[in-house]
């Protein structure tokens, strides 16, 4: 092979190490707290210790007077601080109560911020917190979902604490459970959870005249950007948004946050850069939380296992206050919870209900987890009920790969999907059958450790979002995203991307992509994100939009720079545009003079434009945008086989099964990481994860001795494994993976403890799954009689 | 989150710390790995207006074999205390329960002699040093002193150290010949306090147990011995069933407490559950 025939490796599938991993490992870089300006100081936040209470009076006067404290500021202070914004009104009555980022009349959750100082360290600011003097009048919290409704219940807003209700349906639901033979009723709890980035939160903003300049550690800097002009009347033209490096936001930082509103406005008043970061327990009481939902499924079915109709009424705790996107996250779940499934008719109602606690709104999956949970438990239970196995249950009424394209009944067009393929490679890895007679011959034996083994093949939709369905769910914004490539006269290339990295890998795939499509090699590509002066237009980061949206909309710069190189590619090699062809960087004429140019040549001719045809412009970039048409629907089958001590309620993983189908594989060991990262998360949720308020409000649960997060050595070695259905409405083939194994992983394991401990007359164990309440959960089982 | 403001000092000999300490008074703390206390002082659960760092004093370091005892210097990192060979000879209870410590950062800076100083009830080495019958041995004012570990641990977070009495090291008994150990350590993740945690050592001898001692970490204000199980289980036949009856009477005299990893109840269970684990492990059975 010579040298000019010798094609390079193909970019797309191949799993190279991420080029941006050096810098975040070793945070040599700019996370936001490395940065410091000249006259940098210090935000501290004096913070409400009363779920609900009447604010009597706040007195800073004596903070102001404390050493190295430069100024000390109430709510009252800031007239100008308007409102925190939500962005997804559901429907036309909604109660949007204000939400002033400084309490200035009543304070509705444990940790709302209603003084702040500033000064010129963290530790005096810290210690000139102690001095505010912050009187109260408290007022009954409201702490129960299920009972905030009663005409008894104190309320949390005057308008009261209903904050909408949404319902959706299709097919006649009534005759769906009319005469079916099978009917079943369950009530899950979605815990609250709380996201925990690696990174905290932080922010520094600086005035320059009338400009500001604001770093945060954010997902979302032009969605920011934005709601900083449009909610805080600061011109947008003279907002920069960066966010450097983030470490992580699991949705987190798709937020509009109080603490950023006020670095802005308190930076101005005192004409200084200002900086905040919280610390961990500070972001455990402040940082919207994620889940916190009541749900009651019911299912009808026939006698042989074929789903009828299905009925799911949610409890959705909005919080106090609604943010960015708070009430639209149950409403994600609307459209996933008939799953995989067909069934006749479907029924869905969700109440939002507020509360006096933090705030919900997105956390990994948002919406699509709670559903998967929902409808994988319930089969389960349905499976139970019939004397069916699970397996069985799901193959019966799951759609086939020769039905798609499939309309679900929740009316959304599934392109494609091989739900057999994904669940016979999984049976095959999980060995199944011998676990399956395991488990028999434990039960036969009544060994104290009982092992079950638990399914969930889920899909979720992501890729979000095309722009006119956002518009028809009331949602405040577009779902398109941005790129563009610079040739660069050496030849190298700049990728500008909307999509705001904060640990996916966007610089590795991107590059991919770009080495794939313009033949460029990988280390010649720089991709730069983030910064709105850099990257002005773009919808950021999150609901596993990133490469299903933004990577599209890169690859369709791409051949936007390939069409103008064509027409200069004409001129240099003297042939026709239509007769030039182009392969691994290199143009050619077909059939013509057998000259050549290679893309790094036209970049360069194109910067120096001395021979470009007639209405060409020089430079060599473009700009593309995209604009989904449909979501894209991942899917997979997991299986988990737990041990469970029925001694001591100790839960241990034995193994874990991960088939996904996520269509292409740009990087399949990025691939390989989301999904890693994204069970340790649902695993998390079914075993260890659960914000806990006392009965006034208080948080318990404010540091990682009391929020127990999961590490490497909690958790078992993965089996993974892929299945590739390529997407079909999108050029790339790509699907989404950020929130996959989140999504499918929690039911999974908890539907292996009721596999394990169901035959000694368990029904039901509330998430987390601790040891004391799998303890518990059996006991009662065996005072009760056993099993039914 | 951020510590008050503090003074800080690094003697170079025990006297001068035994001063600086004594100066202090009351708001005076003892820092060794700083484990313990920095989280404490972070969340402003703890201000001390003077921090004595013992880190540079040559006298609380090392690790020798005195006969029938090691004696185990007060600065000596759990993870020492997991790899030293001598501790893994003799005492391999205290080595085996070091490496439950939290994580491998938190084993790397953290001190025996702070754990026990420190005197958390969850902690699992104050549960070792009980069912060790280990000494603790003390330098104050007043001079030295030594004080058996079941005296040492007071209430909660409290020992028997007087005004200015640092803790210099243990004299940890050597386990002898037929002697069995096990830490059974229960917690919902690895870097976790225990829920419960048993420590136990047992002596065996023609297929029955000549002698048990057990030490339970988070039953109550301090470590505590299960006396009545230790007592049942002496002379029990060396077979499951019987060290699961005898321990039965694990939790006998504990006050367990409540919080958000188990209720008191749960934990009287687990300690009779784990006990019977423990004990079967350190009998060899």
């Amino acid at each position: 092979m010579t040298a000019e025939t010798a094609a390079p490796a193909a970019e797309f599938g191949r799993s190279r190490l991420r080029k941006e991993d050096a810098r975040l490992i070793t945070g040599q870089t700019n996370w936001t707290d490395n940065i410091t300006l000249p006259g940098l100081v210090h935000m501290a936040f004096v913070r409400s210790p009363f779920a609900h209470a009447r604010i009597t009076s706040v007195d800073v006067s004596a903070a102001r007077a404390m050493p190295g404290v430069i100024a000390a500021f109430s709510g009252v202070d800031f007239p100008e601080q308007g409102s925190l914004p939500c962005a997804w009104p559901v429907t036309p009555d909604i109660v949007m109560p204000p939400h002033p980022p400084m309490a200035t009349e009543e304070v509705r959750y444990v940790g709302e911020a209603v003084a702040v100082v500033v000064a010129r360290d963290r530790y005096a600011a810290a210690d000139a917190v102690e001095a505010v003097q912050v009187e109260y009048e408290p007022l009954p919290p409201v702490l129960d979902m299920r009972t905030a409704l009663d005409e008894s219940s104190p309320k949390v807003h005057p308008q009261g604490n209903k904050c909408f209700e949404w319902v959706f349906g299709n097919g006649d639901i009534d005759a769906a459970f009319r005469d079916a033979p099978v009917v079943l009723e369950r009530n899950y709890r979605q815990q609250r959870l709380i996201p925990s980035a690696m990174e905290p939160r932080a922010v520094v903003a600086a005035w320059v005249a009338d400009e500001v300049t604001l770093w945060s550690a954010t997902q979302i800097p032009h969605v920011l950007r934005f709601a900083l002009a449009a909610f805080f009347a600061i011109p947008e033209q003279n907002i920069r948004v960066i966010a450097p490096d983030v470490g992580g936001g699991f949705g987190s930082k798709l937020q509009v946050t109080a603490e950023e509103v006020l670095a802005v406005l308190v930076a101005k008043r005192v004409g200084r850069p200002v900086k905040w970061t919280e610390s961990r327990s500070e972001g455990n009481l402040t940082v919207h939380h994620g889940r916190d939902q009541w749900q009651r499924i019911r299912v009808a079915a026939d006698h042989d296992g074929r789903l009828r109709g299905l009925s799911v009424d949610l409890l959705a705790n909005m919080g106090a206050y609604l943010m960015l996107v708070t009430p639209g996250v149950p409403l994600l779940g609307a459209f996933m919870f008939n799953s995989i499934y067909k069934m006749d008719a479907y029924s869905f109602r969700c109440t939002g209900i507020f509360t006096t606690e933090v705030p919900t709104d997105a956390y990994r999956g948002a919406g699509r987890p709670e559903a998967t949970f929902g409808i994988e438990r319930t089969m389960d239970e349905l499976a139970s009920e019939l004397g069916m196995d699970p397996m069985e249950l799901r193959r019966r009424n799951w759609i086939k790969h020769e039905e798609f394209p499939f309309t679900t009944i929740a009316g959304l067009t599934y392109d494609s999907g091989n739900y057999e393929a994904a669940t016979a490679r999984a049976v095959e890895l999980f060995g199944y059958h011998d676990l399956r007679a395991e488990q028999e011959r434990r039960r036969a034996s009544g060994d104290p450790v009982q092992l079950g083994i638990g399914i969930s093949t889920f899909t979720e939709m992501c890729g979000l979002a095309p722009s006119r369905v956002l518009g028809s769910l009331s949602y405040g914004a577009g779902g398109w995203e941005s790129a563009s490539v610079r040739m660069l006269p050496t030849g190298k290339v700049e990728v500008v991307t909307g999509s705001s990295a904060h640990g996916q890998g966007h610089e590795t795939a991107w590059s991919q992509i770009v080495a794939e499509k313009l033949g460029v090699p990988f280390e010649d590509i720089r991709v730069l994100h983030g910064d709105t002066q850099v990257s002005p237009k773009g919808m950021d980061t999150y609901g596993s939009r990133s490469l299903t949206v933004g990577g599209v909309a890169l690859n369709g710069a791409c051949d936007k720079v390939i069409a103008k190189a064509k027409v200069i590619a004409s001129g240099m090699l003297e042939a026709p545009p239509e007769e030039i062809e182009f392969a691994h960087g290199v143009f050619s004429a077909r059939g013509g003079s057998g000259k050549t140019s290679t893309i790094q040549e036209i970049a360069l001719a194109t910067f120096a434009a001395h021979n470009l045809p007639d209405g060409v412009e020089p430079s060599l970039d473009s700009e593309a945008t995209y604009d989904p048409d449909n979501f894209s629907f991942p899917h997979g089958t997991h299986l988990c086989a737990t041990e469970v001590d029925t001694e001591t309620g100790e839960v241990s993983i034995r193994s874990y099964v991960a088939v996904d189908d996520v269509g292409r594989a740009v990087n399949p060991l990025i691939v390989e990481g989301q999904v890693h990262g994204g069970l340790a998360q649902g695993i998390a949720q079914a075993l260890f994860e659960e914000a806990v308020y006392d009965d006034d409000g208080n948080l318990l649960t404010t540091t990682l001795a009391d929020y127990l997060i999961p590490s490497a050595a909690d958790l078992p070695s993965y089996i993974t494994d892929r299945t590739e259905t390529p997407a079909t409405t999108n050029p790339l083939g790509v699907k989404g993976v950020g929130e996959a194994g989140t999504i499918a992983s929690t039911p999974a394991v908890v539907n292996a403890i009721l596999d394990a401990v169901r035959h000694l007359g368990v029904r039901d164990i509330p998430m987390p799954c601790t040891p004391e309440r799998v303890w518990r959960a059996v006991q009662a089982a065996r005072e009760s009689g056993g099993a039914r | 989150m951020i510590p008050s403001a503090f003074d800080y000092t690094r003697p170079t000999s025990v006297d001068e710390a035994i001063r600086a300490l004594t100066d202090a008074g009351e708001d005076g703390k003892v820092i060794a790995g700083g484990q313990s206390l920095l989280p404490l002082m972070r969340l402003r659960l703890a201000a001390p207006a003077m921090l004595v760092d013992v880190g540079a004093l040559g006298d609380l370091r090392g690790i020798r074999d005195e006969g029938d005892w090691l004696w185990i210097g007060a600065l000596t990192t759990h993870d020492e205390v997991v790899h030293d060979p001598l501790i893994r000879e003799h005492c391999g209870l205290l080595s085996q329960a070091a490496g439950t410590v939290a994580d491998p950062a938190v084993r790397h800076r953290g001190t025996l002699g702070g754990s026990l100083a420190h005197a958390d009830p969850a902690a699992d080495l104050p549960a070792v040093a009980v069912a060790l019958d280990a000494t603790l041995l003390a330098r104050g004012p007043g001079g030295e002193r030594s004080i058996g570990a079941g005296e040492f641990f007071q209430d909660y977070l409290t020992t028997a150290l007087g005004p200015g009495e640092i803790l210099t090291g243990v004299r940890v008994p050597k386990l002898g010949e037929g002697w069995g150990y096990h830490y059974e350590k229960f917690h919902r993740t690895a870097q976790a306090w225990a829920i419960v945690g048993v420590a136990a050592v047992a002596r065996r001898s023609n297929g029955q147990i000549g002698e048990a001692r057990i030490g339970l970490a988070n039953m109550g204000t301090v470590p505590v011995r299960a006396s009545a199980a230790e007592a049942a289980a002496a002379g029990a036949a060396a077979d499951r069933d019987a060290l699961r009856e005898a321990a039965q009477r694990a939790d006998e005299g504990t006050s367990p407490p409540s919080d958000l990893h188990g209720a008191a109840d749960y934990r009287r269970h687990l300690a009779r559950v784990l006990t019977g684990r423990a004990l079967a492990v350190a009998s060899g059975v």
